[in-house]
């Protein structure tokens, strides 16, 4: 898979645990890679070795931790670009989680080779949702967890969130429930359609 | 074509309400047939928030540059349906782009002519009509984008994504042009760190980690490349002597420190054109690009074995070393070889070890074609 999201683990783990801590879990993954780069591939295998031991070091499950990482990509500065990708979903927390069946179709516009799991979102009611996630691979949930937490206070929107399993024809996939409180709870955060630094 | 010119079905007007006439072309304006904007699509209003377009007459507001010679509204209305290029007359000069199309008061207008292999959506009075009598307008509409000024736009006046229509794909173009930008950056910063390693690496795979002097594949490309040139040079093959007595007896530590000291010299004796390059454990190679003199060579020998006389104080001892020199010249030859040169110089070097060391010795071709 893309160096991207093993990227995406590493800055993850530099930015919250520090350089120290990164280079334990690598070690005691025994990947062979200290920095990777987000441009070029990588066993996913390694994706698993090193969530696993980052787990076991901090003493947390991998799903715990996956939600974190999900957090991470939206508020963590260093992360900014994804946020703003993020946002021209929509303009509302409730319009952004009906886009997200859009998400791997976009994504793949940018990038066609990172090849995002599919979504397909329900709409309950004007309040409650919940998204399926079509993939074999059962971590992604948690990570969208994440991010719909973190989405949900940049938006300023009051929600709660679960995860779940559910079935899709044969297989087994993971759902997140989404129950929308008040959509103008806090101030969320600013978006323009152009990132400011383009401007200079 | 025939079949076009005829139309079989009659055509239905479709009326809009300026509401839905904003919400599907939030950049649109309505003008009246003397040229007076009569109403105004919500987001091209946002590019003028200090000024009220409606009332204003369409031409003193914008300056028409497609099609050309417009000087009045009527000039346009003539033209009849067409691309029209334009910017506003004052302020922020933006450029917009997009397509006119006059209102018939009577006659409706034939419907999009592509299906005619036209390359252009153009809306065409309908002929029948227009043979008889004079067209009359009630009007026209015209509808402008933002081109590939919109990033610009939507900076300037804070568009956001409910400002386009949700059928018009600027928002996700805007999201491509941003999510392309970031993959770009990454795979600069990746070229950079690539880069950054090759040039070490080839740095590396040039010169001599102990001394940074070049190494035998540096001079062995120098050399080739002079083959190729036919630039003339002399080659000195330099060995050191008594260098393995201070290595036995201060240890590899004094020997290494020698070594640095000879490569200062050796540097220090010849010009930055010239290649010195350590290509045994005590043996170096000199090239001296453009100089076939024999005695300017000579002096720099001579120069290089005094200097490397003098004792060399490492931990207190005194180190003492000596070099033989062997040197060939490019015009020795009639087609210099890299081969060649270096196994003459190096039977000069012999030479020079033969006659008790410290020494330097010129090969002599004249023995060479005896020999031969």
């Amino acid at each position: 898979m893309y160096g991207l999201v093993h990227r995406a683990l590493q800055c993850f783990s530099q930015d919250t645990y520090g350089d120290v801590v990164w280079n334990k879990v690598v070690a005691e993954a025994g990947v062979q890679v200290h920095e990777y780069e987000a441009m070029l591939f990588y066993p996913d295998h390694h994706l698993d070795d090193v969530l696993l031991a980052l787990s076991n070091h901090l003493d947390k499950t991998p799903a715990q931790v996956s939600e974190d990482v999900g957090a991470y990509l939206v508020t963590h500065q260093r992360m900014e670009a994804v946020r703003r990708l993020l946002r021209f979903g929509g303009t509302t927390f409730e319009e952004f989680v009906l886009s997200l069946d859009e998400l791997h179709d976009r994504v793949k516009l940018a990038l066609p080779e990172l090849d995002l799991p599919e979504l397909e979102v329900e709409a309950h009611s004007g309040s409650s949702f919940s998204v399926l996630v079509k993939s074999e691979r059962h971590r992604f949930g948690a990570v969208l967890l994440g991010m719909l937490r973190a989405m949900a206070d940049d938006f300023g929107t009051l929600v709660m969130l679960d995860l779940g399993m559910s079935t899709l024809g044969s297989d087994d996939v993971e759902r997140a429930t989404i129950e929308l409180f008040e959509t103008d709870f806090a101030t969320g955060r600013g978006f323009g359609l152009v990132a400011e630094e383009r401007s200079r | 074509m025939k079949d076009d010119a005829a139309p079989s079905a009659p055509t239905t007007a479709v009326p809009f309400d300026p509401g839905a006439l904003g919400a599907l072309m939030p950049m649109h304006l309505h003008v009246s047939p003397t040229g007076h904007i009569l109403s105004v699509g919500p987001t091209l209003s946002k590019l003028r928030p200090d000024e009220i377009l409606v009332g204003q007459r369409f031409l003193e507001v914008f300056e028409v540059k497609r099609p050309m010679h417009i000087h009045q509204f009527g000039d346009l209305l003539n033209h009849g349906s067409c691309l029209i290029r334009t910017k506003f007359r004052t302020g922020h000069r933006l450029g917009l782009k997009g397509l006119f199309v006059p209102l018939a008061a009577q006659h409706p207008l034939l419907p999009d002519r592509r299906q005619s292999g036209a390359a252009r959506p153009v809306l065409l009075p309908n002929p029948h009509t227009v043979a008889d009598t004079q067209p009359a307008f009630s009007g026209a509409l015209i509808n402008l984008s933002l081109g590939v000024n919109v990033v610009e736009a939507v900076q300037r006046y804070s568009l956001s994504s409910a400002d386009f229509a949700p059928a018009d794909p600027t928002v996700d173009m805007l999201y491509l042009i941003e999510a392309k930008s970031v993959a770009l950056e990454e795979s600069k910063r990746l070229n950079a760190r690539l880069e950054g390693a090759r040039v070490e690496a080839e740095t590396q795979a040039y010169t001599d980690t102990l001394t940074g002097l070049q190494n035998r594949r540096s001079m062995d490309t120098l050399l080739h490349q002079l083959e190729r040139s036919g630039e003339p040079f002399g080659l000195m093959h330099l060995d050191l002597d008594y260098f393995k007595q201070v290595n036995d007896t201060f240890g590899h530590g004094a020997g290494d420190y020698v070594l640095k000291r000879v490569s200062t010299v050796l540097q220090d004796e010849t010009r930055a054109s010239d290649l010195v390059a350590r290509v045994g454990g005590d043996e170096f190679v000199l090239v001296f690009r453009g100089c076939v003199n024999l005695a300017v060579l000579e002096g720099i020998a001579l120069r290089i074995i005094t200097r490397l006389e003098e004792p060399i104080a490492y931990n207190g001892h005194q180190c003492r070393i000596s070099a033989s020199i062997g040197t060939t010249l490019s015009s020795f030859y009639q087609i210099p070889a890299a081969d060649r040169m270096l196994h003459d110089a190096d039977q000069a070097l012999y030479k020079s070890k033969d006659r008790g060391r410290a020494r330097h010795t010129v090969f002599d071709p004249e023995q060479r074609d005896a020999r031969n």
